[in-house]
């Protein structure tokens, strides 16, 4: 199976951020992504688009999924891929960020996909690559799959993304997700509510565009999706929440929180989750309510869109 | 034109206009260097003559050298980076005859020996004075006072952890009662070190959307206003190294007003830039304390206009490659700013934001008065150390060009207006400008 058309879908060789793209830009991409939907759940996932194309995984954080959805994505358009994690390389002998990106452009990959704990990392290799730069994740910059791969999940289900109220909900502040979502749907129409304690908001949070609350109930109410994010462990004994069973009182998702939103409501998680610390394990479990596995899915059709989407600007 | 050099024991200048802030004389006339020292000065002198020997300076500024008080070299440890020679070399460039350095070395400036090193090693391979400041606390830990007696015998003009700030109120306290004992100046640097912890920038809208681990702007007026306390109490000659807000400097103002011997610094950066200019994550802006929000880098540029800025200064700090070819939140701090604070000082003065003479105040009589210096001044007896300054002059900053060992300029294709021509320290020149000749 191919791309419907090859025509050009972005304006720009990379893939940084959902900050640069257009409306016409995104949508493209989510229609894009629809029909590798299909593609995926058929017998033979595999097409020839990227044959003899080198993408290069380049995972400075690790991430299991966000690097194993590349890679299925990579390998069903055919792509050479390679997995580049910073244990294995120099990266932890000292070597900069920019010599790190000679090195990798001395190997002529086509396509570089790169995770990263700092903000600016994708946007630094972009700028000393010859190759396309694919951001999937740069510290609490951006991380413009994820938010994709949501937008796409919640058209399916929804049918649109204009007009609805989507609460994004837990650790604000240290989330590119939640920036990236931020941006994207509210580019798309949508309402953005942010729901945290005041130490995981981030500064001039308001100037988003988004309405924000500090209790969940009211934060809730009314809304047509809620995504959690992650909180990382390290940040619940005391430097941003008191503890992990504090936080999930307040700020944890259960039946009755979300017996506030919208009925019908329907919520969604980057992953990883951390069962009884931001999600009730019945909830994450509940696929009438739940959209997680959903998305997992989504994530590899919308990668296989954006590695098609650049692709169409190669030699 | 040839540079001329003092070993004759003779240097004269004419036609020049000069300017002398520490007696506010703004005049055309002439100077005259013997033995390494002002011998004359005044409107009248060497106005008729045609003698070749004498350097015409057609107009152009002549002031005393420039003093920077706030310049972190490499020397010694990080040689690679910068050493007392090659900064001496930006210095000189610069129009600067004297640099203030910090004792952030490795090792750190912490003993009399060291000190005593510093001296010597510039006595031996820099073109301009080298002042240095001892540490305040040990090896830069802010838990035991360094030998503040010893260390000012030795030659140390201040006593400072550089650009870090002693977080223990309590060795601070006892840090500047002992000081005052010496009647020693203390610089102290405003950053509550908790506070900004990690911050790679100031918090703000722009730090939200770029993702940057940031910190609030007021880590600075938190530890200002401890200080000023601790001065009251204490009596110590106090100069905070560098401020960068209009909370900080609104505090200064006042403490001064109560008379307090408190005095203050601003860098070049934060009189010329924003936190916006870190743009697309441009490390070489990476600055301590950190780039801040327009309002207080106007507010910046007021205090030196008003005078409660007392000095500016080019919080010169060399890095190289390894610590700044990084992500922003993983690379160094600091910029290099020798050879371009007298550029961007200037350009307070064309923007019609600040007066010649008052600019140039903050750059010479006001550091030489601060630290006890014998330069920044035009006056018959004091060395001959001097500026030659077209102000006029139109160039763009290429890294190319720099002679600091590190190149890591902030201003990198800026364009500025006004800079030193030729350069003396002792009546020797030290630095004439290539392939532009007075006008």
């Amino acid at each position: 199976m191919t791309s419907p058309s090859l025509s050009p879908i972005l304006k720009t060789s990379h893939l940084l951020g959902i900050e640069g793209l257009s409306a016409p830009e995104v949508v493209s991409l989510l229609d894009l992504g629809e029909t590798y939907v299909a593609q995926s759940r058929a017998a033979n996932k595999k097409a020839a688009l990227l044959k003899g194309r080198t993408l290069i995984n380049l995972f400075f954080e690790a991430s299991t999924r966000t690097q194993s959805s590349f890679e299925l994505a990579g390998k069903r358009l055919g792509a050479d891929v390679l997995n580049m994690s910073v244990k294995t390389s120099s990266v932890s002998k000292g070597e900069t960020l920019i010599d790190t990106a000679s090195t990798l452009n001395a190997m002529r990959p086509d396509i570089l996909v790169v995770r990263h704990q700092d903000s600016g990392a994708a946007e630094l290799l972009s700028r000393k690559l010859d190759c396309s730069v694919i951001n999937a994740g740069d510290g609490a910059h951006e991380h413009p799959t994820q938010a994709l791969l949501d937008a796409l999940t919640i058209r399916r289900r929804m049918g649109r993304i204009e007009g609805l109220t989507v609460a994004i909900c837990g650790d604000i502040l240290h989330s590119r997700v939640a920036r990236s979502n931020i941006r994207l749907l509210a580019m798309l129409g949508a309402r953005v509510r942010l729901i945290a304690p005041r130490t995981l908001l981030p500064c001039e949070a308001e100037r988003f565009g988004v309405d924000i609350f500090t209790d969940m109930k009211q934060g809730l109410a009314g809304v047509d999706i809620v995504m959690m994010l992650r909180l990382q462990l390290e940040r619940m004994s005391g430097a941003f929440v008191p503890s992990s069973r504090e936080y999930f009182r307040f700020y944890g998702l259960d039946r009755e929180k979300l017996s506030h939103a919208k009925p019908g409501a329907l919520v969604m998680h980057p992953g990883p989750m951390n069962r009884g610390v931001e999600i009730a394990s019945d909830i994450a479990d509940d696929l009438e309510v739940s959209l997680i596995a959903e998305q997992v899915e989504m994530g590899v059709a919308i990668r296989m869109a954006v590695l098609d989407a650049l692709s169409r600007g190669f030699a | 034109m040839t540079a001329p050099n003092g070993k004759s024991g003779r240097l004269a200048f004419r036609n020049a206009r000069l300017i002398d802030p520490a007696s506010g004389l703004d005049t055309k006339g002439g100077l005259l260097v013997e033995n390494g020292r002002i011998a004359d000065i005044g409107p009248r002198l060497f106005n008729d003559a045609a003698d070749p020997e004498i350097i015409d300076c057609r107009g152009q500024v002549l002031a005393p050298g420039l003093i920077d008080c706030r310049v972190f070299t490499g020397e010694p440890g990080s040689e690679h980076r910068e050493s007392l020679a090659s900064a001496s070399d930006a210095a000189a460039a610069g129009g600067v005859t004297t640099i203030v350095t910090m004792p952030n070395t490795n090792p750190v400036i912490d003993e009399p020996s060291l000190v005593d090193f510093i001296r010597r090693r510039a006595q031996a391979t820099a073109k301009v004075h080298v002042a240095p400041t001892a540490a305040l606390t040990q090896r830069l830990a802010g838990e035991t006072m360094t030998e503040i007696g010893l260390l000012k015998e030795a030659g140390a003009v201040a006593f400072t952890d550089g650009d870090r700030t002693v977080a223990n109120a309590r060795v601070m306290r006892r840090a500047l009662a002992y000081a005052a004992t010496f009647d020693a100046l203390v610089a102290g640097h405003a950053e509550d070190p908790e506070l900004v912890q990690g911050a790679a920038t100031t918090e703000s809208e722009f730090a939200t959307r770029l993702g940057l681990p940031a910190a609030p702007a007021l880590a600075e007026a938190i530890i200002v206003e401890r200080d000023i306390r601790l001065v009251e109490l204490t009596g110590a000659r106090y100069h905070f190294g560098q401020i960068s807000t209009r909370a900080a400097l609104e505090a200064i103002a006042a403490a001064k007003r109560r008379g307090l011997p408190i005095t203050c610094g601003v860098s070049a950066h934060h009189l010329l830039l924003n936190e916006l200019d870190v743009g697309a994550y441009y490390t070489f802006r990476k600055v301590k304390p950190p780039l801040r929000a327009e309002a207080d880098r106007a507010a910046m540029v007021e205090g030196v206009a008003n005078g409660t800025i007392d000095v500016i200064v080019s919080s010169h700090e060399p890095q190289g490659a390894d610590t700044k070819r990084q992500t922003f939140a993983s690379a160094a701090f600091g910029a290099v700013g020798l050879e371009t604070l007298l550029p961007t000082a200037l350009n307070l003065h064309h923007n019609g934001e600040a007066d010649l003479v008052r600019i140039l105040a903050t750059l010479t009589a006001a550091p030489a008065k601060l630290l006890g210096l014998p330069g920044g001044r035009l006056a018959k007896g004091a060395p001959a150390d001097l500026a030659l300054i077209d102000i006029e002059e139109p160039f763009v900053v290429d890294e190319r060009a720099l002679h600091s060992r590190a190149r890591n300029t902030a201003f990198e294709g800026r364009k500025f207006q006004g800079r030193a021509q030729m350069t003396f320290v002792g009546g020797e020149c030290v630095y004439s400008a290539p392939l532009s000749p007075p006008r």
